[in-house]
């Protein structure tokens, strides 16, 4: 019980920080914003016609699950920034149990990427992407999947990491390539071999494929927009997420004593 | 009485480093005492009191902390202390009161609560009276990003006071501070624990916070080097002496000599009192004398000193 309490105050905390952030706000809705209406836009405008689906809200769908993917992913990565300098050091020396800080940190990040999801949606209405309020359900439901498992694979990535100036590399070499690989801007379909294997071994793949699979589930474009059926997503994204999260758990706590 | 704070061989070695952090080092602190740790930087004193707070783990030795086994017992350990770090740890985003909420719910003292007009009645009580002791009564609803440094030093001492801990940490706490601030954390600090009976361990930079302090232990290069009550470690290393001169230096030689006692010119003439009373000596002395200067040692004196003998070893 005294756990539970202490995973709601820490996964509340992160949430309250983030709102309360007003610059951080302000730049987790300018770059989807960017992607969506300038990008999404102007491949519309250009290649559209010939692509026989709208553009923009194939972007629109990637942007989604790239942004919460990113958001759950870094989130849990900046344990490390404030492990000596911030209130990590007082949540490290309390008398919670060590799953306890890393379930609490997953559900906080997961509850700040949520709710840059709601705002994407947002944009997405007034930019005129055309959602249903069955594909808003859905969109929330993969959500949370995409959620706990990035939050897992940056507990991986944290895990391994020794300091800061790692941390700092992290977004070039792991999370930049995966927007390509991923299939979040342009369509995947069709790779050359070594692409495929590495966009197989990325896992932002399975989380824009999941979005697409239940976002477009039974409009026509369907076929053409997804790679695999959300079963075989959830399968990977499950697996994914239980693998990481053992081992992650594993080295997390093992690490933070053997210094 | 069973000590609070028992270690014994104590060794840390950082991974890949080439010598011991803390090498072999053994002491003992009793309940309700004020400890100080001290020693210049890269001493130990941080990595010891890591250790100690159960966020870095030892190399090999035994360590007890409230009659629990740091290792196997680390939870039990945890809830018995409370640790002020040398790095603000306070959230600047949240509000006063939401730092000492969250504390007060990851000590297990309350059930999580998103507000604080939805928190039990008592705590609600126990934070308006922790606001009149800071001073801040209209502030503490405000971000602490807010506060001042001697405010935010304040609010960590009362929030590491929330869960009642037996033992409390503080690295470097005035660190930083400017003295008037310095002075008051000390007043507050004192009066917690005449309140409480808390037993406090603390590192500082500062020789004249442990003069204070019930025992001392100076180390270096992770070796305790003195160990002891302030007096104790003064004793040991420095002499009391007097200091004096005259216009007709010639005679007062020649008049010391006669005496029988002991002296050596600094160019001041300088005579250890090896326990005689300064007063006995300035009283035997004719010569009329245009200097007296009476040096009795501080910490900082002894910690010099130690420091010196340490460089030529």
């Amino acid at each position: 019980m005294h756990n539970l309490n202490a995973i709601a105050a820490l996964a509340y905390r992160d949430l309250l920080k983030f709102l309360r952030d007003r610059p951080r706000l302000i730049s987790t809705f300018i770059f989807p914003f960017i992607f969506i209406v300038a990008m999404g836009g102007s491949l519309q405008a250009n290649l559209g016609r010939n692509i026989g689906y709208d553009f923009l809200t194939f972007i629109f769908t990637g942007v989604f699950a790239q942004t919460l993917f990113q958001s759950a992913t870094l989130g849990i990565i900046s344990i490390i920034d404030d492990r000596e300098n911030d209130f990590s050091q007082e949540i490290f020396v309390s008398p919670i149990s060590r799953y306890a800080i890393v379930f609490g940190k997953i559900a906080g990040e997961s509850l700040v990427a949520l709710a840059q999801g709601v705002a994407i949606v947002i944009l997405g209405v007034i930019i005129g992407v055309p959602i249903s309020l069955p594909q808003m359900a859905m969109l929330g439901v993969a959500g949370v999947a995409i959620c706990l498992f990035a939050g897992a694979f940056g507990l991986v990535i944290v895990a391994n990491m020794k300091n800061r100036r790692s941390a700092d590399q992290i977004f070039n070499f792991v999370m930049l390539p995966q927007f390509f690989l991923a299939g979040v801007f342009a369509p995947i379909k069709v790779l050359p071999i070594y692409l495929e294997v590495l966009s197989r071994i990325s896992p932002m793949r399975y989380a824009v494929d999941l979005t697409r699979s239940c976002f477009y589930a039974g409009l026509s474009e369907y076929p053409s927009v997804v790679l695999a059926g959300p079963e075989y997503n959830l399968v990977v994204m499950g697996i994914g997420f239980s693998a990481f999260l053992v081992a992650g758990t594993f080295l997390f706590v093992r690490n933070e004593l053997n210094r | 009485m069973q000590p609070i704070i028992e270690v014994k061989n104590l060794i840390k070695r950082y991974r890949k480093a080439e010598r011991n952090a803390v090498d072999d080092i053994s002491f003992e602190v009793q309940p309700g005492e004020l400890f100080a740790l001290l020693g210049p930087n890269g001493a130990g004193k941080t990595t010891t009191i890591s250790i100690l707070t159960t966020t870095l783990s030892a190399t090999s030795g035994r360590v007890k902390i409230a009659g629990y086994d740091l290792e196997r017992e680390s939870g039990a350990v945890r809830q018995n202390i409370g640790i002020i770090f040398q790095n603000p740890s306070l959230d600047m985003n949240l509000t006063a009161e939401e730092n000492i909420r969250f504390h007060a719910i990851l000590y297990g003292q309350y059930p999580f609560r998103p507000a604080f007009s939805m928190m039990p009645k008592i705590y609600k009580d126990h934070v308006h009276e922790l606001a009149s002791v800071l001073g801040l009564d209209d502030d503490i609803f405000k971000p602490v990003r807010t506060f001042s440094g001697g405010m935010k030093r304040k609010l960590e001492i009362i929030r590491s006071l929330m869960h009642r801990p037996r033992l409390l940490f503080l690295d470097e706490p005035t660190a930083g501070l400017d003295p008037q601030s310095r002075i008051a954390l000390w007043e507050y600090l004192k009066q917690a624990r005449k309140e409480s009976g808390t037993t406090i361990c603390l590192t500082t930079h500062y020789l004249e916070e442990a003069e204070e302090v019930d025992r001392v232990c100076i180390i270096n290069r992770g070796k305790i080097v003195s160990y002891g009550t302030p007096q104790e470690v003064m004793a040991n290393l420095i002499d009391e002496y007097l200091l004096i001169d005259a216009d007709d230096r010639k005679r007062l030689q020649a008049e010391l000599t006669g005496l029988g006692i002991t002296f050596s010119e600094t160019p001041l003439f300088k005579i250890g009192l090896n326990g005689q009373s300064a007063h006995q000596i300035l009283k035997s002395i004719e010569t009329p004398l245009t200097v007296v200067r009476l040096h009795l040692p501080t910490l900082e004196d002894a910690y010099l000193a130690i420091m010196g003998q340490e460089e030529h070893a």
